[in-house]
């Protein structure tokens, strides 16, 4: 049964690397016209709505977790370092992936290092991006020397760890509200009900609970592939955390509706009302099922709620980039099928890269963290099985 | 500082200003000199007809050329830039194609070269290089009735309220680009309402960028104060460690 499983999955990842191979090639030989329905009434599309925002936020985990273990010191917290960490990084690295079909130029990227505008969120965004993917590959970088043996690499690292930890906080906090604040500019053509001068913080808070709810979901995920899961009373108390996130979102959400008295316009007939109330909903039911003591302590109650929010957060950022734009644009928008391969493609590359890691890396059964350990961590596959 | 005066009753709708602004930007021309229903890649600007209460009106699109242009602010590495004498120009070398001027402009002006492996940003650059001659705009030299006039935005500012002063009854009493986002170089006068001429209406009186400044401009504050509680975070915590292992040694030595 399980060979079987694996046999579909395998099936599945090479399909969409195909299909996401020919995109590839469609993309930069044909332009962007020629592979995407961008246009010049729609200039951001799937690629910027669901790869970048979205990809951006789902790695929030790892600056909330690194923050938690190392500059709280709730050492109770350090099994979920090590997967939060790699699923940050990987995260990071498969936005910046995303960026270089989106960029009309991308092989320009580097200029935001040269020519500044400091007045630009985009340009705050740039820098975000590089510094905190160089932060995060720094903090992913201990599983690699610890798998190398090199000790003295080890070493330099623990030193750098406490500096390193704050940085990724601070950048993290201005890159994560920072994607909100790219919609400011916009207040004539995003709807009413998504566009807000606290943009920034709900960004910022949503990141919070969708990073609690990736933890939840890779552990699942984990529990199924590998038989590794993290211990029920810590996802209990990620859960809580998530809970009390999406609670105080939710609450200046729509009181900040109040605020810019647009209220009623929750209820009036428009595809924007639904797509509104789908997005808090599968926010708000989550949150409602984890205050609840009983639902927090069965495992699969805890994936099912951690996959709403998940799915919750998407309908957000694709609403603001994508669903909120499209009255005003005047033309509507649905990504091409290529736009979609690629998409998939990266996503499928998330998974795998993620695979790899959890059999060659100490991901989660971390040899002890702090001793210099030399040789292979326990529960790891011998480098040499795979080259 | 240079500007334009667009004065929809005066409009015949002969395209002039679309011929000359093409020989002047040296863009493509169709054989029969038809111009597309929007402006695009190629067309920097276009005639387009208004129909208001039975009648029939001729009304141009262009770069509005904003005092304070959202594109300038939003542009991560500088190639839009407002120059003092009033164009606001496009820098082909710095551009990486993030588009996010196609997102923010409020008048949903600068088109994308979408097919293009090398693509640029394109828009009306108001002569850029006549204007550094002294020479009046393609278009405003080009148009037989004085629809389009070109000249110092301030004396622009006051032939358009002479003409409202001398017939209210022909115009809407308002100077489209005095004071929209924070104010523009290409200004209108319209006989109609001027979202029927595609300008949007509501638009405030602020330039746009300050919505995004507030933010940003919070950004050293947050780096200093979030730095130092971190770090203050870290030393209680590690403090409060190191006391309980210091306490948990000296309860092992006395037995």
């Amino acid at each position: 049964m399980n060979r079987v499983r694996n046999y579909f999955w395998r099936v599945v990842v090479s399909l969409i690397f195909a299909a996401g191979l020919w995109a590839t090639v469609v993309r930069f030989t044909r332009g962007l016209g020629g592979a995407t329905h961008l246009s010049d009434s729609f200039p951001w599309g799937l690629w910027i709505g669901f790869d970048l925002l979205c990809g951006v936020g789902l790695a929030a985990g790892g600056f909330a977790i690194a923050a938690t273990v190392y500059l709280l010191h709730l050492e109770k917290y350090r099994p979920i370092l090590r997967p939060t960490i790699l699923t940050a990084f990987l995260g990071y690295m498969l936005v910046i992936a995303a960026l270089m079909y989106d960029l009309g130029r991308p092989w320009r990227i580097w200029h935001a290092l040269v020519f500044w505008n400091p007045r630009s969120v985009m340009f705050e965004v740039a820098w975000c991006v590089m510094l905190y993917t160089a932060v995060l590959a720094l903090e992913f970088s201990p599983m690699l020397w610890e798998r190398l043996g090199w000790a003295p690499v080890q070493r330099v690292m623990r030193a750098v760890t406490i500096p390193l930890v704050g940085l990724g906080v601070i950048l993290s906090t201005l890159h994560q509200s920072s994607l909100g604040s790219l919609y400011l500019i916009v207040p004539t053509k995003l709807d009413p009900l998504w566009y807000s001068p606290l943009l920034p913080l709900f960004f910022f808070l949503s990141s919070i609970a969708v990073g609690m709810a990736m933890v939840i979901f890779e552990s699942g995920l984990s529990a199924r592939a590998f038989g590794k899961a993290l211990e029920l009373s810590l996802l209990k108390q990620v859960a809580r955390v998530m809970a009390v996130t999406l609670a105080v979102y939710l609450l200046l959400r729509f009181q900040d509706l109040v605020w810019r008295g647009v209220l009623s316009q929750v209820w009036t007939a428009r595809g924007e009302t639904a797509l509104f109330w789908l997005e808090n909903a599968l926010l708000a039911i989550p949150m409602a099922l984890c205050f609840s003591g009983r639902l927090r302590s069965n495992p699969q109650g805890l994936f099912g709620c951690a996959v709403l929010v998940v799915a919750g957060f998407l309908a957000n950022r694709l609403n603001v980039s994508v669903s909120g734009l499209q009255r005003s644009a005047g033309a509507p928008y649905f990504p091409s099928w290529m736009e979609i391969a690629v998409t998939l493609t990266i996503v499928a590359a998330g998974f795998v890269l993620f695979n790899l890691a959890v059999r060659y890396l100490a991901v989660f059964r971390p040899a002890k963290y702090d001793a210099v350990t030399v040789g292979v961590p326990e529960g790891t596959t011998p480098l040499r099985s795979w080259l | 500082m240079r500007a334009l005066l667009v004065d929809i009753t005066k409009c015949i709708g002969c395209g002039s200003c679309v011929a000359a602004c093409r020989e002047q930007n040296r863009l493509p021309v169709p054989a029969d000199g038809s111009w597309p229903s929007q402006p695009d890649a190629q067309n920097f600007t276009v005639l387009k007809k208004a129909a208001w209460k039975g009648e029939e009106y001729n009304y141009r699109r262009l770069c509005m050329h904003c005092l304070t242009p959202t594109c300038e602010s939003v542009c991560p590495v500088g190639a839009l830039r407002k120059t003092a004498q009033g164009p606001v120009v496009y820098d082909e070398s710095r551009c990486i194609g993030c588009r996010y001027c196609l997102q923010a402009c409020p008048f949903s002006v600068p088109r994308y070269e979408w097919t293009s492996l090398e693509p640029r940003v394109r828009k009306c650059n108001l002569c850029e290089a006549r204007v550094a001659e002294g020479r009046p705009n393609a278009c405003a030299e080009a148009c037989p009735t004085g629809a389009t006039i070109a000249g110092e935005r301030e004396e622009l500012l006051k032939t358009a309220r002479a003409r409202i002063a001398a017939e209210p009854e022909k115009y809407v009493s308002h100077i489209y680009g005095e004071h929209e986002a924070g104010g523009t170089s290409v200004l209108f006068l319209s006989p109609i309402p001027f979202e029927k001429l595609e300008l949007p209406a509501g638009l405030m009186a602020e330039p746009l960028p300050l919505l995004t400044f507030r933010v940003l401009s919070k950004i050293p504050h947050l780096v200093a104060t979030g730095g130092a509680l971190l770090a203050g975070v870290w030393w209680i915590t590690n403090r409060r460690q190191e006391v309980a292992a210091a306490e948990a040694a000296e309860k092992e030595k006395q037995p």
